[in-house]
């Protein structure tokens, strides 16, 4: 398995918990200490330290260096990466259908003549 | 409106989604999908050649086809377990090209009325790893362009919702 791709498993694996994507929602309005993140969740400080660091692992969350207050910021990066990881798959099936819709489109003017036709004999 | 094309596939699971409506009745779409003549014409881009190297669409019939890009053949195989038109088409699919045989997928897709003469398509793939969905996806099926960050905005957007009104 390729580096890229271990990243990307890394990231779609920090993403599969409801409670880390609800963390990277509150940080993607800005920084927060451990405290304020912890705040509306039922959870020990240990837990949430527990995500935070799967979330770091992953690389979507960088945290400063005070050993006191170290706010977490997000990381747009890999988010990134993860979407584009979807969008090219989507890309795939929006070209086909479009296609599909033209084809569609085509048949039923082309069997809304034949009707016309038919019923004017 | 153009209409748009959904591809959920929530992180950490073995299946997707793909949802589209189409302004025709689902007798035309169904048909769409088991004629090769007409199957031919739109699955895959428009940069791809696609050929279809059998077709035998009833249930336990098999399929096979290739799409072709700059002398690169990708080829995909399968069965087809069960076919209800205009309802439903349940078979497996598989892409020839992974470094092993063995990483089928078992796909349903349902075509339901709409009022108006409309049809909604709803496809399941269930993968038989997490690893091996990503990696279908990842491949964009042999596609590359970007869509930037839609995906997750709304992910982000819709927890930030549920946070709020919980709040």
């Amino acid at each position: 398995m390729s580096g890229a791709t271990d990243d990307l498993s890394r990231v779609f694996g920090a993403l599969a918990d409801p409670t880390r994507r609800a963390i990277l929602a509150r940080l993607s309005r800005g920084e927060a200490g451990v405290q304020e993140i912890a705040k509306p969740f039922d959870m020990t400080l240990p837990a949430i330290s527990k995500h935070l660091k799967v979330l770091e692992r992953a690389k979507l969350i960088r945290r400063g260096k005070d050993a006191q207050w170290r706010p977490c910021t997000l990381e747009a990066a890999p988010l990134k990466d993860a979407s584009d990881w979807i969008g090219d798959y989507r890309q795939f099936w929006e070209e086909s259908f479009d296609r599909l819709d033209e084809y569609l489109k085509e048949i039923q003017s082309k069997q809304k003549k034949e009707g016309e036709n038919d019923s004017g004999k | 409106m153009a209409n748009k094309t959904e591809i959920i596939a929530e992180p950490g699971k073995q299946e997707l989604f793909i949802k589209r409506e189409f302004d025709a009745p689902p007798e035309l779409v169904f048909k769409a999908h088991i004629d090769p003549d007409i199957y031919v014409k739109w699955v895959g881009p428009r940069d791809l050649t696609m050929t279809i190297d059998k077709w035998d669409a009833r249930d336990g019939g098999s399929y096979q086809f290739t799409h072709e890009r700059a002398g690169h053949k990708y080829r995909f195989l399968g069965v087809y377990h069960e076919i209800v038109a205009p309802e439903r088409i349940i078979g497996t699919f598989e892409f020839d090209g992974l470094p092993e045989r063995g990483h089928v997928i078992l796909g349903t897709t349902r075509f339901e009325e709409l009022p108006g003469g409309r049809t909604r398509l709803v496809h399941q793939s269930v993968f038989q790893s997490v690893q091996d969905r990503d990696g279908m996806i990842a491949s964009g099926m042999e596609r590359g362009v970007n869509d930037g960050y839609e995906k997750l905005d709304a992910l982000l957007a819709e927890e930030t919702g549920a946070k709020s009104s919980a709040a």
